[in-house]
């Protein structure tokens, strides 16, 4: 395998483990992998964070969802080493230390957004990614928004609530969504929450 | 499932991209936003020895908008492109078929050109492409060409990239004065596969009356069903466009095909429906100040 210096082609054959390093919640996390290895699988098998959920494996369940650089993807439709180098939020990374809910999480529980809870991690990266871009939506944006994931128990009506009552809760904290990944991010950024 | 294991090449530039492909020849594929590839992958209906990886590529990123067209190259994705301000104000047709592509989610990956490349018979922008006439900018180590809708597109899933070539950027003309634009479209879901939509364009004349029409409809076809409107419509008033001529016409042009998710005739009856709504839409834009 070459260096990715930024000038020579990266390659690997096709059994050949790379090393590939990503930012993952904050933390540099590496591992050798293959290829053809799907960054949904590089995060549960390799880096044991379980919490990404696969369902269809093909795109149209979106319950792998992850935030990539702030945006949300499919992590099962990415390779891991073709994000090397870059940072990753994954529903591990929200709660703060203390269990202390994101309020995306939070709004969830409070509206019974999940019941078996399959489909959460990626309602809840979507969600983020969402707000994150659209801060202040209309009913109809928070529908399309979240019309990337399914999920077969709630029947939706408890996930569109949910999503509202994070928009109104993250805004009412007046610092840029996507700084709100983590709760404690703000607190280490010395961020006043009742700005 | 899992893809079965492939090499794996990510250059640093569209040289070197071109020699490893050049090198790879039928053994390679491109990988951009991996949107329509990977599912592919995943589900083994595609297992190519080598892939070529454009996310390394310094370069092949840019949105260029001059007087005559918005070219786009192979790395922008869906997104970039929907909220592109000049590229969007040049052509608000792109602006109008790019809400319609898939989730936000699969937007923020997959790429425009690779859409296109992908060819899939209800994919959007694939239709932008032969409404308004544009073309695909392909390379090689040997040699650069170019290729229009209508001879790129050359059946479902199937576009003319020949071994060792790269597709490296999409050119959109910008539409005539006094042109207005519409997109429109049914899925179960919004964000699905359409069961069909249609794309229009309606040029209107010093008096506001219609000069030229055309639609391209996907879903409904192997690739954009291109019907020109123009003897249909032409001489209507903008302001108050009777489209049943148009709409008979498309309904007696395309040849739908049953499958799982609707019948032919629904989905003939469909596009019809479909179709009536976007002209009207489009004159009335046209009307209120193309070209929009």
């Amino acid at each position: 395998m070459t260096a990715t210096d930024g000038t020579t082609t990266r390659t690997a054959t096709a059994h050949e483990r790379v090393e590939v390093t990503l930012t993952v919640n904050g933390t540099p996390r590496t591992a050798f992998v293959a290829p053809r290895r799907l960054l949904s699988d590089f995060l549960r098998h390799d880096l044991e964070l379980t919490g990404t959920h696969v369902g269809c494996e093909h795109g149209v369940c979106g319950a792998c969802t992850v935030l990539l650089d702030g945006a949300p993807i499919r992590s099962c439709l990415a390779f891991a080493i073709s994000v090397d180098g870059r940072e990753l939020t994954t529903i591990e990374g929200l709660a703060a230390d203390d269990g202390t809910l994101h309020p995306v999480q939070q709004a969830f529980r409070d509206h019974h957004g999940l019941q078996c809870g399959f489909c959460t991690p990626g309602f809840v990266m979507s969600a983020c990614g969402f707000l994150a871009e659209n801060p202040d939506p209309d009913e109809d944006e928070i529908r399309e928004g979240m019309a990337g994931n399914l999920c077969r128990c709630t029947g939706y009506a408890g996930i569109l609530d949910a999503v509202k009552q994070a928009a109104g809760d993250i805004s009412d904290r007046a610092t840029h969504p996507c700084e709100q990944h983590r709760v404690d991010a703000d607190v280490a950024n010395g961020n006043d929450r009742e700005g | 499932m899992k893809p079965s294991a492939f090499a794996y090449h990510a250059p640093h530039s569209l040289e070197a991209a071109l020699d490893t492909l050049a090198e790879l020849g039928e053994d390679g594929k491109v990988l951009a936003g991996g949107q329509s590839l990977v599912p592919l992958l995943n589900m083994r209906l595609a297992a190519p020895a080598a892939l070529v990886d454009l996310a390394r590529i310094d370069g092949l990123d840019a949105i260029e908008v001059t007087d005559r067209d918005v070219r786009v190259d192979a790395r922008v994705t869906h997104e970039r492109l929907r909220t592109h301000a000049a590229a969007t104000e040049a052509i608000p047709l792109l602006r109008q078929a790019l809400d319609w592509v898939a989730h936000p989610v699969i937007r923020n990956r997959g790429t425009a050109l690779g859409s296109i490349a992908h060819a899939d018979p209800a994919g959007e922008l694939p239709a932008v492409l032969a409404l308004l006439g544009g073309h695909v900018e392909l390379a090689s180590a040997q040699e650069r060409r170019t290729a229009t809708a209508d001879d790129y597109l050359v059946g479902p899933l199937e576009s003319d990239t020949r071994p060792g070539e790269l597709a490296t950027a999409v050119v959109f003309p910008r539409p005539a004065p006094n042109t207005g634009s519409a997109f429109d479209e049914l899925a179960r879901r919004h964000g699905d596969y359409a069961l069909a939509g249609v794309g229009v364009t309606v040029t209107l004349d010093d008096d506001r009356k219609v000069r030229r029409a055309d639609a391209a409809f996907i879903g409904v076809g192997a690739t954009p069903i291109q019907v020109p409107l123009t003897d249909a419509l032409a001489g209507q008033p903008g302001d108050a466009l009777a489209p049943d001529d148009a709409i008979d016409l498309a309904r007696s042009t395309i040849d739908p095909e049953d499958d799982i998710h609707a019948t032919a005739r629904y989905r003939r009856h469909l596009a019809g429906v479909l179709l009536g709504r976007a002209l009207q839409t489009a004159a009335a834009r046209a009307v209120a100040g193309g070209t929009a």
